[in-house]
Parts: C-alpha cells; sequence; structure tokens
C-alpha cells in the first residue's frame, strides 16, 4: 500500500511537471492514478466464512470469488445469461450423462494450468462431508453425492464417482436424475477450479487465495481490507478495465455512504434505506437502481394443522390481497424494490420464465375483496397474524410494519398483524429450521443460478432444503420433475411456470416484490453496472 | 496500601472465572449459532453436525466451558466463525478503542469538569442555563444522530475531517468520533461537578481560605475543586467500560473497527469465543479502573486511607 | 438547625491533622443535640432534618413547577386520550413522513402515523419506564454501594467485585439473553432487566459518596458516642452522601427511555404494537436529513421530562443540604 501511494506521488509528480493534470482528490485510500491503472475503492463487509469458493454462500465473499475466479460457465453481467467462459463445451445426449471440453491456454494467476483435473478435484473438496463447506449441496445431483456426504454417519467414499477425469482438458459428469438445464448451474462460485495449492498449503491459501480471474490478490487483512489488482496476463477476454480494485470493511453502509459523498470512496453497491430519499440531490446520475435475482416473501407453517386447511388457503389469499405492495415499495423503499407478481425474478427475462402478473388478482390489492377471502376462511388462524423477522441485519422492521398496517387497514383492526422480531439472525434460522414459529415469517431468497428452476424447486418441492414451510403437493412435484427431464428449454421453462400456477391457488409464500441493486458511485469513475446478483461489474469498471 | 493493592489484584482472580462462566453459559443460552452460518437457508444436517463437531459445540456445556479456559490460559482464545484467531481480533481491536477511550476521558474530565466549576460558581445565571439546555438536548437527542450530524457538517460539508477513520487511527483522526462517544457522559461529569461544587462552595473550609485572602484561583482548585471531585472520578471510573465495551453506535457512524463493534458482531453472530474473550479483558479494565479510583479516593481525600 | 448545621460549622480547612480537636468539638455539639428540647420526644419530631426538608421544598418554585409538570405527565400516561382524539396506531402510508398540517400538528412518521397523537401515548410507556427504572436503580445501587462504602473490609470486597462482573454484561449480550425469553407484552420486564444492568453505576456512585461522607468529623464523633449504625447511615451518611446519587439519576432517567428504544430495535424490548417515546426517537433518527420533524417531538418530550426530573431532583438536593441554606 505504502509502496503504491509513492508511485503514485511520482506518477502524480511527473503528471504535474507536463501538465496540470489533477491529482488532487486522489485523497482516498483507494486513490490511485488515474486511467486504466487507477485503482477503484469500494465498500465491502467482512465475509462471515473463510474464503472457500464452495463455502461461500453470502454476497459479500461472493463478490471477491467473482473477481478472483473464473468457471466452466459465466453469468452475462447485463443479461444474466449463460455463456461459456472455461468451457469449451458442455454436451449430453440424455439430459443426464454430461461430457465438459475446456478452452486451451487457462492458467491460474501462480503460472498453474487450469486442466480438468483442476475442477474434478475441486468439486470433490466441495462435496466432501469432512471439509465442511457449507456449498456441498450444489454437488447433490452428482452420483455418488450420498457417498460422499451422507445425511448421517461418516462417508464411505472420498470422491464423486459421477466425476471422471478423461484427458487434460475433458471430463465427464453422470448425474443421479435428468436435468437439462444443469450446465446453467455451472457459474456459480461453488464450480470454479481450484490450484494444487489450495490443498498443499491450505492456511496460506485461505490468507491470500489464488485463482483464475482477472484480478489477483494483492494484500488481505481480514476483517478490514483487500487490495486486488489487474492480472496482466489474464488469459479470458473479459480482462479488467482498470489498476485494481481496494475494498474496505465499513461498520455500517450509512458510513460507507458519507464517505462516498466526501469523495474518499468511488464505489458503495449498497445504499442505505435513510439516504434514498435525498440520492439524487447527492448523487445525480451516479445512482443505480437495477434488478437483482431477489424476492421477498412471507412463508407460513404447513407443520403446523390450522395453516394446512382449505379455509386456510382462502385467508393467505386473502393476506396477499390485503397488502399494498405499490404503496409500501414507493414510501419504504423509494422504488429500490419492485411490486411481485410471480415467484421468481425479473432478471430471468420472459424466456427464462419470468412472467409478469402470473399471480394475477390474488396479488393484487384489493381492500375489499381481501377482507370477504379472510372472514370466508374463517379469520386469520390463531386470530392475529404475528411476522417473523431477524431484527440484527437488513432493517426489516419498517416494512413489516407497513404490511402489517396494510392488512390492519383492512381488517378494521389495529391488532390483526403485528410484527415478531428475533434478536439475532442465527435464532431466527433456528427458529425457523426447527419448525418452532407458529405464525408468518419473512423469506428471502437469492438466486444461485438464474434459472426459473432456482426460484421454485429449493422452496416448494417437498421437503426440499429450502421448504422451510414443509409445504407439500404432488401436482407440483411431478410438474418440477417433468420440467428437469424436458430437454428442449422452452419446454422445460413453460412446464415450471405450469407449476408455478398451483402456487397462484394455494399461496403457500406470498410474493411481496423483487429486490433491486442500489449502488452509488463517485465522479472519478465510469461504467458501472450491477450483475442480476447485485454485485458490481468491477473489471468493467474505468476510471477517469 | 501496598497489601491493599496486593489484596485487590487477587481479587481479580475469582472474578475472572466468575465473569467467563456467566458470560460462556450467557451466549449458550442464546441457542444454536449454526443455523445462522448458512444464510437464509438451511443447512443440511450433515454439515450442520459437522460444523458443530468442530467448534465443539455437540458437547456438554461444562466441557466446552473447561476446554475453553484450557486453551485460555495456553493463550488461545478460540477462532471466530470466519476462521481469524479471536487473539487476533483483540490485537486490532483493542489499541484502537483504547486511543478512543482515551480521547473520550480527556474530553470528559476537560470539558466536563471546566462545565462543572463554572456552573457550579454561577448557579442560575445564563451561563448555568445554557449549559442545562445542552444537558437536554445531549440527553434527548441519540448519539446516532449527533454523530451523524457532526459527520455530515464537519466531514461532508466542510471537509474539516474524513467522515470515516482509517484502519489503524491516530489519536487526531478519533477526535470527533471521542467527542460524540463522551457527550451523554459529558453531561453527567457537568451536572455532577457543579453539584459537589456548589455544596462544597459554601464549606466553611473555603470561606476559611477566602478569608485568609487567597487568591480565587487558588481557592477554586486547590480547595473547593479537589474536594468536590470524588463523585467525579468514581463516575469516570466506572464509565471505562461503557465506553470501551459500549461504543457501537459511534464505532458504526464513523467505521472503526474496535471492541465495541466486534463484540456486537460476535453476540449477533453468536460465537462464544469471541464474546466471552472480549468480555474477559474487558472485565479486567473495569477491575484495573476501579483500583485505580478507588486509591484516587485517598489521594483526593486524605482522611481516607487503605490498610 | 439542629444537628446538621452543627456538624456544618465543626468542619474547617481539611486535613488528618486537625481531624482530631475537630471531632471533639463535634461531639460536644452532637451530646447537646439528643439531649436538647427539640431533637427528642415524640413534639421535636418534626423538626428532623426531613420533615425541615419538606418544609423547605414546599416554598421553593422550582419545585413547585418541576412538580406540576410530573403531574401533568402523570395525567397523560393515565389518560392519554384527554389531549389527542386520534389512535396512535392508525397508519395511512400516503402520510409517510409529511411535515405538519391541519389536524395534523406534529406531522406524520415514516409509516404514516400521527406524530402528536403517537408523543401523547407514548408519554404511558416512556414515563413508566423511565421512571420505575430509574427508582428501582437508584434504591437496590444506594442500598448495595451504600453498604459496600459504610461497611468496607469483606463487605465491600464481595459488594463491589459482584458490581464488576455485572459491569462485565454487555446491555446488547443480556437483552438477548434474558428478554428473548419473556412473553409478557408489558414494559415490567423491560424496567426489571434496565434495573438489572444499572444499578451497579448508582452503587459505585453511592459507595464512593460514603466512603468520602463517613471521613466527615461529626460521623467518627457520632460513633465514638456509640450511635448505631441505622441511625448513622440514616441521620448523618444519607443527607451527605444522597446529592451524587440524585444527580446520576435524574439524568440516568432519560437514557433509561432512550435505552428502551435500544431494546426495542434490538427486537427483544416491548412487544408490538408498542407506542414510546423512545421507539419513535429511534425511528426516526433514520430520516434526521429529511424529517427533522419526526425526532423533534418526542425528544422535545423527552427533553422536557428529565428536565423536570433535573429540577425535581435539584430542589430535593438542596433540601436536604443544610449548607446551601
Amino acid at each position: 500500500m505504502r509502496g503504491a501511494t509513492q508511485v503514485r506521488w511520482a506518477a502524480c509528480a511527473v503528471a504535474v511537471a507536463l501538465a496540470a493534470t489533477a491529482c488532487g482528490g486522489g485523497d482516498g485510500d483507494g486513490g490511485g492514478s488515474s486511467g486504466a491503472d487507477g485503482i477503484v475503492s469500494s465498500s465491502w463487509g467482512d465475509p462471515q466464512n473463510p474464503l472457500e469458493p464452495a463455502n461461500t454462500n453470502e454476497v459479500q465473499g461472493g463478490k471477491v470469488l467473482d473477481m478472483v475466479f473464473r468457471g466452466l460457465i459465466r453469468y452475462d453481467p447485463k443479461t444474466g445469461e449463460a455463456q461459456n467462459m472455461v468451457a469449451e463445451s458442455i454436451e449430453s445426449t440424455d439430459s443426464q450423462n454430461f461430457t465438459i471440453k475446456l478452452k486451451d491456454g487457462w492458467t491460474f494467476s501462480n503460472g498453474e494450468k487450469v486442466t480438468a483435473k483442476s475442477f474434478v478435484d475441486a468439486w470433490n473438496y466441495g462435496a466432501a462431508l469432512k471439509n465442511n463447506q457449507k456449498n456441498a449441496y450444489f454437488f447433490q445431483y452428482i452420483e455418488g453425492y450420498d457417498k460422499v456426504h451422507p445425511e448421517s454417519g461418516s462417508a464411505s467414499a472420498e470422491t464423486l464417482s459421477g466425476l471422471k477425469v478423461v484427458d487434460d482438458l475433458t471430463f465427464t459428469t453422470k448425474l443421479t436424475q435428468k436435468f437439462s438445464l444443469w450446465p446453467d448451474t455451472l457459474g456459480y462460485s461453488a464450480f470454479v477450479p481450484l490450484p494444487k495449492a489450495f490443498y498443499d498449503d491450505h492456511d496460506a491459501w485461505l490468507s491470500k487465495p489464488v485463482g483464475n480471474g482477472p484480478y489477483t490478490i494483492e494484500s488481505y487483512a481480514k476483517g478490514s481490507s483487500m487490495n486486488l489488482r489487474k492480472w496482466d496476463d489474464y488469459p479470458g477476454d473479459d480482462k479488467a478495465k482498470n489498476g485494481g480494485v481496494d475494498l474496505k470493511v465499513f461498520t455500517d453502509n450509512n458510513t460507507a455512504y458519507t464517505d462516498l459523498t466526501s469523495g474518499n470512496l468511488d464505489l458503495v453497491d449498497d445504499v442505505p434505506a435513510s439516504q434514498l430519499r435525498n440520492v439524487e440531490t447527492d448523487l445525480g446520475d451516479r445512482y443505480i437502481n437495477t434488478p437483482a435475482g431477489i424476492i421477498q416473501t412471507l412463508s407460513f407453517p404447513f407443520y403446523d394443522k390450522e395453516w394446512d386447511t382449505d379455509d386456510a388457503r382462502k385467508v393467505r389469499q386473502g393476506l396477499s390481497m390485503a397488502i399494498n405492495r405499490p404503496q409500501i415499495t414507493d414510501q419504504i423503499f423509494q422504488k429500490t424494490r419492485t411490486p411481485a407478481s410471480d415467484w421468481t425474478s425479473p432478471v430471468l427475462g420472459e424466456d427464462g420464465g419470468f412472467k409478469e402478473g402470473l399471480c394475477g388478482k390474488e396479488c393484487t390489492y384489493d381492500k375489499a375483496a381481501a377482507k370477504k377471502l379472510i372472514d370466508e376462511g374463517g379469520g386469520i388462524p390463531g386470530g392475529q397474524l404475528k411476522i417473523s423477522y431477524n431484527a440484527d441485519t437488513g432493517s426489516h422492521k419498517e416494512w413489516v410494519d407497513a404490511v402489517c398496517n396494510s392488512i390492519n387497514n383492512v381488517m378494521g383492526n389495529n391488532k390483526a398483524c403485528v410484527g415478531g422480531p428475533v434478536g439475532t439472525f442465527a435464532d431466527f434460522r433456528a427458529q425457523v429450521s426447527t419448525q418452532k414459529l407458529t405464525s408468518s415469517w419473512r423469506a428471502g431468497w437469492q438466486m444461485d443460478y438464474p434459472l426459473i428452476q432456482n426460484f421454485l424447486q429449493p422452496l416448494y418441492y417437498t421437503n426440499a432444503p429450502s421448504n422451510d414451510g414443509k409445504w407439500s403437493n404432488q401436482e407440483f412435484d411431478d410438474l418440477v420433475d417433468k420440467a428437469n427431464a424436458e430437454s428442449d428449454r422452452a419446454k422445460a421453462v413453460t412446464t415450471f411456470q405450469d407449476a408455478e400456477k398451483i402456487l397462484v391457488e394455494e399461496m403457500p409464500a406470498i410474493p411481496l416484490w423483487y429486490q433491486n441493486g442500489s449502488a452509488g458511485y463517485s465522479d472519478r469513475v465510469d461504467n458501472v453496472a450491477l450483475n442480476p446478483f447485485s454485485v458490481p461489474v468491477y473489471e468493467e469498471i474505468t476510471v477517469k | 496500601m501496598g497489601r491493599y493493592v496486593i489484596r485487590r489484584l487477587l481479587q481479580m482472580i475469582p472474578v475472572f472465572f466468575g465473569t467467563t462462566l456467566l458470560i460462556f453459559l450467557m451466549v449458550n443460552v442464546m441457542g444454536d449459532p449454526i443455523a445462522g452460518l448458512c444464510g437464509d437457508r438451511q443447512c443440511d444436517p450433515a454439515t450442520a453436525a459437522q460444523l458443530r463437531s468442530e467448534f465443539g459445540l455437540d458437547k456438554p456445556v461444562w466441557q466446552q466451558y473447561l476446554t475453553y479456559m484450557g486453551n485460555v490460559f495456553t493463550g488461545d482464545f478460540g477462532t471466530a466463525f470466519n476462521g481469524q484467531k479471536v487473539t487476533e481480533l483483540m490485537a486490532t481491536a483493542f489499541p484502537i478503542t483504547i486511543r478512543l477511550t482515551i480521547v473520550a476521558i480527556v474530553f470528559e474530565v476537560v470539558i466536563g469538569i471546566s462545565l462543572g466549576v463554572v456552573t457550579g460558581l454561577r448557579r442560575g445565571r445564563p451561563v448555568d442555563t445554557t449549559v442545562l439546555i445542552l444537558t437536554l438536548v445531549v440527553i434527548a437527542v441519540p448519539t446516532f444522530v449527533t454523530g451523524l450530524l457532526l459527520q455530515l457538517l464537519l466531514g461532508v460539508k466542510w471537509g474539516i475531517i474524513k467522515p470515516s477513520v482509517s484502519a489503524d487511527p491516530a489519536f487526531d483522526e478519533l477526535l470527533v468520533p471521542g467527542l460524540v462517544l463522551a457527550s451523554v457522559s459529558l453531561a453527567y461529569v457537568t451536572r455532577l461537578t457543579r453539584t459537589s461544587i456548589a455544596e462544597n462552595a459554601r464549606a466553611d473550609y473555603v470561606r476559611t481560605a477566602v478569608a485568609k485572602g487567597l487568591p480565587r484561583r487558588r481557592v477554586v482548585v486547590r480547595h473547593l475543586l479537589r474536594n468536590s471531585l470524588i463523585p467525579v472520578v468514581t463516575f469516570i471510573g466506572t464509565d471505562v467500560g461503557a465506553l470501551m465495551g459500549g461504543a457501537i453506535v459511534t464505532e458504526r457512524i464513523f467505521n472503526i473497527h474496535g471492541v465495541g463493534y466486534q463484540l456486537y458482531q460476535g453476540i449477533l453472530r453468536q460465537n462464544s469465543q469471541t464474546v466471552v474473550g472480549f468480555v474477559t479483558i474487558l472485565v479486567l479494565v473495569f477491575l484495573a479502573a476501579n483500583l485505580i479510583v478507588d486509591l484516587l479516593y485517598a489521594v483526593l481525600d486524605p482522611r481516607i486511607r487503605y490498610a | 438547625m439542629p444537628e446538621p448545621q452543627s456538624s456544618d460549622g465543626a468542619i474547617s480547612p481539611a486535613g488528618a491533622g486537625g481531624a482530631m480537636d475537630l471531632a471533639m468539638e463535634e461531639g460536644a455539639s452532637l451530646e447537646k443535640n439528643p439531649a436538647g428540647p427539640d431533637g427528642t420526644g415524640p413534639a421535636g419530631k418534626p423538626r428532623s432534618l426531613w420533615s425541615d426538608a419538606w418544609r423547605d421544598l414546599r416554598s421553593n418554585p422550582v419545585f413547585i413547577i418541576s412538580a406540576l409538570v410530573i403531574l401533568f405527565l402523570v395525567i397523560i400516561s393515565i389518560w392519554p386520550s384527554l389531549i389527542a382524539s386520534g389512535d396512535p396506531l392508525q397508519a395511512n402510508l400516503d402520510d409517510a413522513q409529511k411535515g405538519s398540517e391541519p389536524g395534523h400538528p406534529f406531522g406524520f412518521d415514516p409509516q404514516g402515523r400521527d406524530v402528536y397523537t403517537r408523543v401523547v401515548y407514548g408519554t404511558r410507556t416512556s414515563v413508566t419506564v423511565g421512571v420505575c427504572a430509574t427508582l428501582g436503580v437508584a434504591i437496590l445501587g444506594s442500598v448495595f454501594g451504600g453498604l459496600a462504602g459504610f461497611f468496607g473490609g469483606w463487605w465491600d470486597s464481595i459488594l463491589s467485585r459482584l458490581t464488576d462482573v455485572f459491569f462485565g454484561i454487555p446491555v446488547v449480550l443480556g437483552g438477548l439473553v434474558f428478554l428473548s425469553v419473556v412473553t409478557s407484552s408489558t414494559v415490567w420486564p423491560v424496567v426489571g432487566f434496565i434495573v438489572l444492568l444499572g444499578w451497579p453505576q448508582i452503587a459505585r456512585i453511592a459507595r464512593g459518596s460514603v466512603i468520602t461522607a463517613k471521613q466527615n468529623d461529626y460521623v467518627q464523633a457520632a460513633r465514638a458516642l456509640g450511635a448505631s449504625n441505622s441511625r448513622m447511615m440514616l441521620r448523618h451518611i444519607t443527607p451527605n452522601a444522597i446529592a451524587p446519587v440524585i444527580v446520576v439519576a435524574t439524568i440516568a432517567l432519560g437514557t433509561y427511555i432512550s435505552l428502551e428504544a435500544t431494546l426495542s430495535f434490538l427486537g427483544v424490548g416491548l412487544k408490538d404494537p408498542a407506542v414510546s417515546w423512545g421507539i419513535d426517537i429511534s425511528a426516526a433518527a433514520n430520516y434526521i436529513r429529511n424529517a427533522p420533524h419526526m425526532l423533534l417531538w418526542p425528544a422535545g418530550a423527552l427533553a422536557i421530562t428529565v428536565l423536570a426530573f433535573i429540577m425535581l431532583g435539584d430542589a430535593v438536593r438542596d433540601a436536604l443540604d443544610p449548607k446551601l441554606r
């Protein structure tokens, strides 16, 4: 860092001598020289888990992996479409056995070649129970997963039997079931290749991860900052257009925002809700607000008999119609959320399965009809709707209160719905996953890959890992199975939408709104955009 | 005196064990932290079980406590969930927080006591009323707002300070955060000093001193102030803990990665290793602060003696 | 004036050296007192320190004003509908953050609820939490701190180390542990929690004051004359040691009202739908740049309450302090 600063001053001195180029304002921590070597300083949060690809399940760690790694597939930052990256081709004749060929010429930044083995070993590592990787379930469709990662007891195999290295640049994968869209899931960071150094000296690798992406990590101070620099020999075609990125951990996104407005920071990728009303005055057009693959819903406890009845179904539909979504997204979220009218996300696009208005009148505010439905269903089970949420992160209180007020106004009763804060996220999740809650709770789903399957199967399929409410519907399950086996992409998508229509009838979760990614940037930088995962597309950013 | 200090130091041992046990139990009561590690989805049961055994959470609480204490005595305070050593966290957090606390206490002492003396000597005058109103403002407006406004005005509008401090801030960077942190305590110190001064100003030894013809300044500083400081010193002693461990709001506003912030994170993530480690050190600091306060009593009031 | 004044007369330039003969003088005056016609017997009772203080208070305008303000707050707490006709929970999101308008003099909060109605209805919760928690903290703290300071030795060691352990419990952790198991929707768990974590501070202050007061010559003299412990504590030490406790307690009252909001923010405070100044202040804090009026009114109400209690505390303290007469 100090070295870099000195270089910068030297560069400035030269520049000043040549022309009166402004070197001021580069006062910020990340301020670098301008142009292609300019350094972008950006806000960051402390990753919750060690930075292993198959162990990172939140956006802050994901940000880094996105800069340091490239996998077989990459989702187009604009459209979210899956495109081959390291993969030359991924082919299958039966939607179950896949042959993966790699492009030649990819290396890790330490010079090691990226081979089929780099992938197979990494996947085996991620799947193995003994390595405690939280994203291990991403490998569940590969044959042999139940051996290396049994539900209980110890593993009976070390490696996935479905993975075979054919030669340096080819490997094959056998799945346990037909899954035509499986290749599209491979853009997730859990599927990236890993160099030998990862296994040889694990601690050293963790303190300074080495990958095959457009950036290399220059220094990493846990809990405070990470400096990434452009990797000049990066073989891909999405080379970084800036000199590097300095990530700075902030204790609070409000502070990051203030730092941005005072010119000490270039990029904040999460504008705090309390600043949204003045963001236009502060930043003008340097504020972006684009859809991200996140949907917020209200879930219900179907393990509780009171909620698993036909009457309760009517009540849920009524509740959905009692929520004035546009009003809340305008007033509380300042349009950084879009009222939801289906159970997916606009980032999928029409072709990918998003269908605006699929939910129809059941997701449209209608005071009279809402009250009628709820009354027909015998009123809210338990007499009061209590929406549980975690109070520690995410400022959920405001919108939960607003949703409750909306329902209360419809019911003409100021205590028909109340918020139920839970102190910590861990406790909240523990209560949700051990079926302790007896009324509604907030649920947020951020997609792992831009597929309609990812918005439906993990959440509503019988006993699926994130089906916390334990909702079960045979017809829905059958349609999902059918869609997965469908080799034609368009047909698969329409079958998934057929399954989604069952959700309208049954309302296992009330869709609230699609979350947007919001970001603000300084006048030092340009070409800032967020990808469908609400992560900034760092390599495209240019420094003026 | 020497024996007294040694006795007090020995008393730290039971307090140390009592606190660690209490905090350990409290974090345990909060429940299973693993569910929070998997984001908005359920951890798969096998991985969760594996993680529990790695962090030792599958063992009975007493066994966890003994293992933990055993490690502490070899200098190992455990690891946070993100794989960072707790000792490493402490090594970065404590120096910053100690600096911040010193700044805050200097403000309390300098501003608080001066205002207290002035208002105590001029009870009911305009200056007294002004300070009273300021006190009310400080109490009624949350620190969060005062901090934010100062940050906005000084940092963004006028550009006098940087809105956020650097990773290893020096004293001058901590002036504004220190003032914000000290603001509520300033109200206490001012009022306490004011009351003591007003009470003692009519004491006979002060009248005598004035009658003897001593200069006013000397009377105030040597006779009046010295005898009025005991409650103030006591308060500042109790405040050290609040300043060090409870600076969550200030630390968040100014991006200070100090003890308050780390402790808060540890609690929210229900990481007993971080929390117990930090709290243990904090309690030792309180003990030391209290000992110093007690020794200061004897300095301020020579009638007080320790055997 | 009875004994406190005579004791006052006994104190002269501080110093350990003079303590002995001064104590003699003190003893002499004290000796006179119990024997005197106005010090003993049922007829003399009204001339005690406490009744003197009460007489003093009744004629003190500061006391009268603060008492009236507090009376007003109590009445509003019991019958908020006297001065506010609306419903503090009635929300219309379209009005969110709007400023003052006819019928809604204080404007609206982020959920579109009327700020004026909420301030009025919040009085009950906030004043109850503030006053009860302060009383609890002051009593518990004074007793523990007083005993530690008065007896010293092992009493002091045990009580003081106990306060150290309580000091060590972070508010956030304590709140999450103790309050998350509570299902009661009243304010009492919150009050109890604040007392539980608040008493160590008053205890320290009280202990320090008692240690100083104990050194006063008249106390030493009373002890030499064989006064009982309880008599010494009530008649000699309390009036001289209570000032710092009153000062800290009156300011703490305001911070406890805010602390209730912190607990609500952590999700462990009052159960929804609760109305209190603290909750509204912390909700408004986020909007300080765009809608400062939301902060102004509840914070103003809090400030007036604290002012009333500070004034009351000042008056009581003055009444108890013979030197200021």
